[in-house]
């Protein structure tokens, strides 16, 4: 099980938490400009990184409040975790953008 | 190569076991192929020798980092059936399925497939009416599937808990009579022989580096751990890390790797006759030829690539199944084990060319690829041959996500697969 650094509680086990996919994905701009290809980029594909990935958590049994993590996937190490608003930290790749 | 019969067994039984010789061979890999499977697992095995017996295309090769059945081929609960809800889904798993039942004659090679039933409880009036619309879906479809009542499911199954006193007590069940189990690694292994005789090169420890593209973008050549091999036709199979292949061309799918985790018992004498799964508690649980309970549980929270997992999600498929086979409590576990699944928003894989000319595309099988082997590969291997889909895998395109054609099985099962 994970050990996760909650930005406001501090570590906690896994089961505390949900897990909340992909971060910094935006969503696209006013609808009726958006084609079905922008649609489809920011409801279904993924980068899915194997290495460092930026994704969401909810400290979802504990203060209810989102943040985002740095984790690598090949080992499940967490790199850092920082709250929602703040900048992407430098130990990843840029998220690319398609 | 060489054939198997109960003479060929019964000769070498005299002779000291000394006549069998390798089943296929490890050729270097050849300057240029025509056609090029990244992934030797059962869908990349199998793929190659439906191009060499169906397409009579020979000048294959299959490429596979590890060792062939080393991933997600030998690391699922083989478990077989094709009661998907939708149109599309029972056409596709059904077309498996009916390859199946004469895999081990065409590939002369035993294969174990097992019909022995897969039965899947409901445990609320909300899982009762969701089966009940599978099982009238499933026959409408020409799939076979009926609705048993407890006492019929435990007749069936009768180490099964139908008392009332359980959290979640079995209101009744579907049964799948033509779906079961097989033997994953003699999947690969059959698959392996059959294309190796039809003159496929299988190449293992290569890993794939790179794909190069010529001027009008189509695929041109792979880099690999052991050298450029030329190809206008590249079929990638490569499950849990397809995302990783595909971003070196510049092609991103909606897909997520998890990791899944299985798990056996120490064997015992037979004990479970069919397989019995359960979406609502998630739980499922068979018995292998040896004895031991082989027990699947559901994927981790997080996308990773390690093939492990965290032991929680085990304990509570080893709850679940506790309480629906009360005798099975003082059974110890002998061994975890996790492979990576990836997994597509819809939980329908996809069979498809790609944006790049000559590069296609077979993955998102996510937790039920096996069952799907020898269809996904026969499909698949269509689908490179002629450069358009078979009818039955024309649905499973990537351009579903765009179009919003999604074969939504996510939503139909809920879970487990």
């Amino acid at each position: 099980m994970l050990l996760i650094e909650c930005p406001f509680c501090g570590a906690r086990p896994e089961l505390e938490f949900a897990y909340g996919g992909e971060a910094h994905l935006a969503r696209p701009g006013a609808q009726a400009q958006v084609t079905p290809e922008q649609w489809a980029d920011y409801l279904y594909t993924r980068t899915n990184s194997r290495g460092v990935h930026a994704e969401r958590w909810r400290h979802l049994r504990g203060c209810g409040r989102f943040f985002n993590a740095l984790r690598d996937t090949t080992t499940d190490q967490f790199v850092c975790t920082y709250k929602v608003g703040e900048l992407q930290p430098p130990a990843a790749p840029a998220p690319t953008t398609p | 190569m060489q054939f198997f019969s109960a003479l060929a067994l019964l000769k070498e039984g005299l002779s000291g076991q000394r006549g069998w010789r390798e089943q296929w061979r490890s050729p270097e890999p050849k300057p240029a192929y025509d056609a090029v499977i990244i992934g030797g697992g059962g869908h990349g095995l199998g793929t190659a020798y439906y191009l060499a017996s169906e397409h009579r295309r020979t000048r294959v090769a299959v490429l596979e980092k590890g060792w062939i059945g080393g991933g997600n081929t030998g690391r699922n609960t083989t478990i077989i059936r094709s009661n998907y809800l939708f149109d599309e889904s029972a056409a596709l798993y059904d077309h498996a399925l009916k390859l199946w039942e004469g895999l081990a004659q065409v590939l002369n090679y035993n294969v174990m497939f097992s019909p022995r039933g897969v039965m899947m409880l409901a445990h609320t009036v909300h899982d009762e009416q969701i089966i009940k619309r599978h099982v009238h879906a499933n026959r409408c479809n020409g799939v076979d599937n009926e609705w048993l009542t407890p006492e019929e499911a435990k007749s069936f199954c009768p180490a099964l808990n139908i008392e009332h006193n359980i959290r979640y007590p079995v209101v009744g069940a579907a049964l799948q009579r033509r779906g079961g189990t097989a033997r994953h690694d003699a999947v690969a292994w059959g698959y392996a022989r059959a294309a190796d005789a039809l003159g496929v090169d299988i190449i293992e420890n290569c890993e794939v580096t790179g794909i190069r593209r010529g001027a009008d973008g189509a695929v041109e050549a792979l880099e690999t751990s052991r050298g450029l091999i030329r190809t206008r036709k590249i079929g990638v199979c490569a499950a849990g890390n397809t995302s990783v292949i595909m971003n070196r061309v510049g092609v991103r799918l909606p897909l997520e790797s998890f990791p899944l985790q299985a798990l056996v018992s120490e064997p015992i004498k037979p004990v479970l006759p069919c397989v019995v799964m359960s979406n609502g508690i998630h739980a499922y649980v068979s018995q292998s030829d040896k004895g031991e309970l082989v027990i699947g549980a559901g994927t981790d929270a997080y996308t990773s690539y390690t093939q492990r997992g965290a032991l929680h999600v085990n304990t509570h498929t080893l709850e679940a199944i506790c309480e629906l086979f009360p005798s099975f409590r003082r059974l110890q576990m002998l061994r975890n084990w996790g492979g990576i699944v990836d997994v597509t928003p819809d939980r329908s894989p996809i069979i498809a060319k790609t944006p790049v000319p000559g590069l296609y595309v077979n993955c998102g099988w996510g937790t039920g690829g096996f069952k799907a082997t020898p269809g996904s590969a026969h499909l698949f291997a269509w689908t490179i041959a002629k450069d358009e889909p078979h009818p039955i895998n024309a649905p499973f395109s990537i351009e579903r996500f765009r179009d919003g054609h999604l074969i939504d099985e996510a939503a139909a099962a809920a879970v487990a697969h």
